[in-house]
């Protein structure tokens, strides 16, 4: 028996496969994000293609600069879909519908057991639902575009057993800044990740998309959760190559610069000007209602500006219903469309020199979102919402144990 | 095959961020792309890059962001040669599928900028500094995609 992985690649390939085997496979979707649109019609153009054999496996996202900021952002937009109207592929989500990966897995685009591309790194994010996602460059996503077809290797995977419940104030991302720690950012590289043990059972799917999106940040080519009721299956005699067992209990909030990960109180309490919540990492509606919790009853701190971007429509829609809108907004929050926004620097929300963010998201590289001579610190929901009210970096806790 | 040139030397975790950052994505020529190669580590260094042939990196090259354009703005610049002693996934492919030789040397000494590196990709080694190290030979079918002009030379064919 085998990994999640060489199950689904076996599928995709039509023929068994093992770890390190090279496959040419059959994915059943292949994604681009607007960002990389431009380019892949240039590729495809260059190379004289003038059919796509599978439109209805492929599907664009107008996400990362949406809406557009420039003029040549906004011709890509308007080319793109002319594009993809002469080519019959249907399923281009516009401007406002939210970021790739959540909407793949909020509205079903991609089930359990399929393989899936997209020209981004974080669909990783898919193996919340028990669909291999990976990122692909532009020049293989033309290739896959123009034929339906890749060349892939099948990883080797280390299988992650969580044990424990995490406690108040502690979240899922929390546990990605722990593996982070104790990865690296390389420590999976090539590889992919199975997250099992008791835990696994209690975590929500928005919990489960935050574990798989961050994985790449390890350097993962694909994380897994294995789907509660449906193939493939865990087998009990799958061969590992490492194994991580992680105890949620002993976590605490954690927070990120680049190359060092560590507790809260180890930072300490530096100054924040931005808080930004928001990206396929932890925007979704669980998120937001964490970080209203926080919100409820308070105001963000005297020069502290706090951006909430939700992750997709569908998003921003139970934000609204439930009230939690209001009460990001009333606490001072600054409400963006659904998308990327400041994530990766595109538009809007940029950071000045000498300022400090924190973020939801899951990159902190100098000059990321702005200047290069700004910080970008990487924390939880709750820990933005809290460090916004205090205008420092904050232990959540300290915010849930005393009422607003 | 066998490529050499000039190195230019940078250090570990060099993401795609900062090899080319997002907001110059949308460029679909190389020659313009170059322009911003490495300009996330510094306004400086695409000036810094011309004239180098060979790119040197140490662990985990290319991490993070899937934008193939960190791998093809340094073609544009010229580089014919990348050698790291670790790539992360999605650059190590981006170079293949566009015809960049890249090799992962895990043994990679220390190194200036301006040494002269040679490399040999089917009989893997690296020569560099006055010694030469035996490296995992690239396997026959990326070699192929290499030396056939990258993966979309295939479409054309
Ligand atoms: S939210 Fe950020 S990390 Fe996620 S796809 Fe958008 S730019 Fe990339």
């Amino acid at each position: 028996m085998t990994t999640l992985s060489e199950q689904i690649l076996s599928r995709a390939a039509g023929r068994p496969l093992r770890a390190g085997d090279m496959a040419e496979v059959t994915p059943d979707h292949c994604f681009v994000p607007d960002d990389t649109i431009a380019l892949l019609m240039h590729h495809l153009e260059r190379a004289g293609v003038t059919r796509l054999p599978h439109p209805e496996r492929l599907g664009v996202f107008y996400d990362h600069f949406a809406p557009a900021e420039t003029v040549e952002h906004a011709t890509a937009h308007a080319e793109g879909r002319r594009f993809l109207k002469r080519h019959g592929v249907s399923r281009l989500f516009e401007v406002g519908e939210g970021i790739s990966h959540q909407i793949c897995v909020e509205q079903g685009l991609v089930r359990p057991g399929e393989l899936a591309f997209n020209a981004d790194s974080h669909t990783t994010t898919l193996g919340a639902i028990g669909c291999f996602g990976t990122g692909l460059g532009a020049t293989e996503t033309a290739y896959v575009w123009a034929t339906g077809r890749i060349w892939l290797r099948v990883p080797t995977t280390i299988r992650v057993v969580l044990e424990g419940a995490l406690a108040p104030g502690v979240a899922a991302k929390d546990i990605c800044l722990a593996l982070l720690r104790l990865v690296g950012p390389a420590g999976a590289t090539y590889r992919a990740l199975e997250f099992q043990g008791g835990a696994v059972a209690a975590l929500s799917v928005a919990q489960r998309m935050t574990l798989c999106n961050m994985a790449v940040e390890l350097g993962a080519k694909a994380a897994l959760v294995p789907p509660d009721s449906a193939w493939p299956r865990v087998s009990p005699d799958a061969v590992y190559e490492r194994e991580i067992v992680l105890d949620l209990s002993a976590l605490e909030p954690m927070a990120a610069l680049p190359g060092r990960v560590a507790p809260i109180a180890d930072f300490g309490a530096p100054e924040i000007h931005q808080a930004f919540l928001g990206t396929c990492t932890n925007g979704r509606i669980e998120d937001l209602r964490e970080a209203a919790a926080i919100l409820a009853g308070r105001r963000l701190a005297p020069g502290v500006r706090m951006l909430v971007t939700p992750a997709s429509r569908a998003v921003q829609s139970a934000a609204l219903r439930e009230g939690v809108l209001a009460t990001l907004l009333e606490a001072g929050c600054v409400l963006t469309p659904p998308g990327c926004g400041a994530c990766a620097g595109l538009h809007m929300g940029l950071l000045g020199d000498g300022e400090r963010c924190v973020s939801s998201g899951s990159r902190n590289a100098p000059g990321r979102m702005g200047s290069r001579a700004a910080d970008i610190l990487l924390a939880s929901p709750a820990t933005v919402a809290a460090s916004a009210v205090a205008g420092r970096l904050t232990d959540p806790r300290l915010l849930m144990e005393s009422p607003a | 095959m066998r490529v050499s040139g000039s190195a230019l030397v940078l250090g570990d975790d060099i993401n795609a961020d900062l090899l080319y950052p997002a907001r110059y994505m949308g460029i679909t020529q190389p020659e313009r792309q170059a322009a911003h190669a490495l300009s996330g580590l510094g306004p400086e260094w695409p000036a810094r890059l011309a004239g180098h042939a060979v790119l040197v990196a140490g662990e985990n090259l290319g991490g993070g962001s899937a934008r193939e354009e960190a791998v093809t703005a340094l073609l544009g610049a010229g580089v014919r040669l990348v050698v790291a002693r670790g790539f992360s996934r999605l650059f190590f492919r981006n170079c293949i599928n566009n015809g960049l030789p890249a090799l992962a040397c895990a043994g990679l000494p220390a190194l200036d900028s301006g040494t002269p590196v040679t490399a040999d990709l089917a009989e893997g080694w690296i020569e560099a500094g006055g010694a030469r190290l035996a490296v995992p030979a690239l396997p026959p079918e990326l070699l192929g995609i290499i030396q056939g002009g990258g993966l979309l030379a295939r479409l054309r064919a």
